[in-house]
């Protein structure tokens, strides 16, 4: 008889109803947007601090070069000796002194001191020195006789209109979709199964601990049980995550509306938009909204829904089995370890070989291994992965969870009902004899 | 057919233990089946191949005449030794959840639901939490779990540890009652007292093999030893059990009685019979306590147990 929808339901309302279940779902949320806002606060309090920087320009190389905004003021010093500068820089707070001393313009750049108070950041650094260099190279064209409207005029931006050969348009800002959405998957799912796979071992155990598990197997087959607990608890798992995303969203615009608080109003993001404005924003836009097009969507959200699914049962029913193996949770732990391992390699394969060569063998090796192949081919299929390769990948996974499935089952079959002795790895090999 | 369940040749080993070996049994419809045998014995693993919660390396299984399948699960209600409820749930939903496991509708678990949880008057309980309930309260919902749906056959496994005895009184008269309207029930103890008082047949297990099976009353038959205990009044003792020891094999006897008895065991000679011994007696002294000694099951148990130990 099959009683799978059965159990499944009860394990379903089994995790949404218990308190902590309810409190982590809403507290979740809660806590990330509270300390998102938090620090986008702090950055915005510290950026929002006005900089004063006093200028001694004897040479005058960087007359009109460096222009005040919102956060910085530059103030010219009429010509003075530094000590008087220095002194004077000091008395009207200012963060720090740049010194151009008279120097020829060829061998200037070595003396260009900034003093200040504390060390200055380096962003701050950097970006001085940038705006400092334009000028003085501008000054050096223009002494060797070179026409700078010239030069401006001839400036030209190129931006390659990537195709493959067979016409499929790419782009950079596609890879970095690409990208995205490939590190997006494979998190997801390395959480998901860590979360979940954990919830899963710890009501097995529960089983075992509150002695009802012999009543149940007497009535359905252990395999039914292992099922539906599997079943149920990721339910529960997807409506948790359902619930953190939409309460996400929510209490971000809720913060942003009523705090005030902008959360793309970073320095970052400022000189970013400013790059975007310089080159043509529209047409970049236009791009950003062809390479979404671009992207192979129908399969990626298959592809998702597959490698998603059959990753997270693979390693939900090895959960099972560790949980059915011990009788508390602090017994745990050896086991857990070889289950986590090809997690975390396929986590970190993912991240660092696939988004650097997509195609490199290395890649190609590990999307086909059982373990790894559903993150790491979750992250190489926005690049484009050929229809065989992943239909033989999700074979090998299928089959790989259905011998897992078979072993899990044979281990919780008999780890149910063994209480006492933690076992050793020789004695669950021993089990699948039983 | 007139056995309900029947076990043949079953073997069962985990690994190099050897649990069960050629283990064979007949459990007669309507009867109350004593499962006995010391802590290990193999109890446990029979009756887990009879739930089909493990199967047996070899031999067979019958219900009913036909061999054990998936669905017979419907048909055997078990209530195991370690047994317990699913902590945060209510009462009431479990209970109900653990009925349609069994393969009762919603509508038919609730009914007879009510109708037990009022005859065991423990209605108010329905919404309490599991881990509320007392040890015996649990045990309570165990038991009318495991008749609801109304199971010809019955395993108890233990089923007396835990309860006090108002509360095991109560469930042993439902035992009885359901053995009544037709359950065929299956008890597996070591605790002697419940065997002599419920048990028509039963089946001694010891170190994975049967050693002893049958019904009750014919086991004692053949373990009496045709001995009487005698309780006399004289006025030498010493003479009278000469007296009678020229005559039968007399051993002093200890039991409790209001006068200073002459108490004696006396047993009997092949050809005599228990009316030779009385007659004897009257002629000789006046008689006060006059019982034949029938081996009790759990003297029968441990007679055993250690005959087949050497």
């Amino acid at each position: 008889m099959n009683h799978l929808p059965l159990i499944i339901k009860r394990e379903y309302l089994a995790k949404v109803k218990n308190k902590s279940f309810i409190l982590m779902t809403f507290l979740t949320p809660l806590i990330m947007v509270g300390l998102i806002t938090l620090v986008t606060y702090l950055t915005s309090v510290n950026n929002e601090k006005v900089r004063t920087i006093s200028v001694l320009d004897q040479a005058g190389f960087l007359k009109g070069a460096l222009v005040s905004n919102d956060y910085t003021i530059y103030h010219y010093l009429e010509s003075m000796d530094l000590e008087t500068a220095k002194t004077l820089s000091n008395q009207n707070n200012s963060y720090g002194l740049l010194y151009i001393p008279n120097h020829p313009l060829d061998s200037v750049s070595t003396h260009i001191k900034f003093l200040s108070e504390e060390a200055p950041s380096l962003t701050f650094v950097t970006g001085l020195e940038s705006k400092i260099e334009i000028r003085l190279k501008e000054l050096k064209l223009e002494k060797a006789g070179v026409d700078l409207s010239k030069i401006k005029a001839a400036k030209t931006y190129v931006n390659l209109n990537q195709q493959s050969y067979e016409g499929v348009k790419t782009s950079k800002s596609g890879s970095f979709m690409k990208l995205g959405f490939g590190v997006l998957s494979g998190y997801l799912l390395f959480m998901f199964i860590i979360i979940y796979g954990n919830l899963i071992m710890r009501s097995v155990i529960e089983e075992k601990t509150s002695r009802i598990i012999e009543i149940i197997v007497s009535s359905v087959k252990p395999i039914q049980l292992m099922l539906g607990k599997i079943f149920g608890t990721s339910l529960a798992g997807i409506t948790q995550f359902a619930l953190w995303i939409v309460l996400l969203g929510l209490l971000m615009t809720a913060a942003s509306f009523f705090l005030g608080v902008d959360f793309s109003a970073t320095p970052q993001n400022d000189m970013m938009t400013e790059a975007l404005n310089n080159q043509a924003a529209n047409s970049e836009i236009q791009g950003l909204i062809n390479d979404f097009r671009g992207l192979p969507i129908f399969n990626l959200i298959i592809a998702f829904i597959l490698f998603f699914a059959g990753g997270y049962l693979l390693y939900s029913s090895l959960y099972a089995a560790i949980g059915a193996a011990v009788d508390n949770e602090t017994d745990t732990q050896q086991f857990i370890l070889p289950v986590i391992m090809p997690l975390i390699l396929a986590f970190y394969v993912g991240f660092f070989t696939v988004l650097e060569d997509p195609h490199g063998s290395i890649s190609i090796v590990f999307s086909y291994i059982p373990f790894t192949s559903p993150i790491v081919m979750l992250m190489r299929i926005p690049f484009g992965v050929p229809l065989w390769e992943q239909l033989l990948s999700l074979t090998v996974l299928v089959i790989t969870f259905v011998i897992t499935v078979w072993v899990a089952a044979k281990i919780y079959r008999v780890g149910i009902l063994m209480y006492g002795k933690k076992p050793s790895y020789r004695d669950l090999v021993k089990w699948l004899k039983y | 057919m007139k056995d309900l369940l029947e076990v043949l040749d079953v073997s069962k080993n985990f690994g190099d233990f050897q649990a069960l070996s050629n283990v064979s049994i007949k459990v007669p419809k309507h009867s109350i089946f004593g499962l006995l045998g010391p802590n290990g014995a193999g109890k446990t693993t029979l009756i887990r191949i009879v739930n089909q919660i493990t199967m047996p390396d070899s031999g067979q299984v019958f219900i009913d005449g036909a061999p054990l399948e998936p669905h017979h699960v419907q048909h055997i209600g078990y209530l195991p030794e370690e047994r317990g409820l699913y902590k945060s749930m209510k009462v009431g939903e479990q209970a109900l959840y653990l009925a349609q496991l069994k393969g009762l509708s919603y509508n038919d678990a609730k009914n007879r639901l009510k109708h037990w949880f009022e005859k065991l008057e423990i209605s108010h309980w329905w919404d309490k939490k599991t881990q509320e309930l007392s040890k015996g309260m649990a045990q309570k919902i165990q038991f009318v779990v495991t008749v609801l749906h109304r199971p010809k056959l019955l395993i108890f496994d233990e089923p007396f540890s835990g309860f006090d005895p108002i509360n095991a009184n109560l469930i042993k008269d439902e035992i009885l009652q359901l053995r009544d309207e037709g359950a065929t029930v299956i008890f597996s103890t070591h605790r002697m007292e419940s065997v002599e008082e419920l048990c028509d047949h039963i089946a001694l297990i010891h170190e994975s093999k049967k050693i002893l099976d049958g019904k009750l009353v014919d086991i004692k038959r053949q373990y009496k030893t045709n001995s009487f205990e005698v309780g006399l009044s004289t006025s030498n003792k010493n003479q009278l059990k000469r007296l009678i020891a020229e005559r039968f094999d007399v051993t002093t006897a200890d039991f409790k009685s209001l006068g200073d008895d002459l108490k004696l065991n006396v047993k009997l000679g092949s050809g005599d019979r228990s009316d030779d011994l009385l007659a004897f007696l009257s002629q000789n002294a006046s008689i006060n306590h006059y019982r034949e000694l029938i081996p009790t099951a759990s003297e029968i148990f441990i007679q055993t147990v250690k005959n087949n130990g050497l």
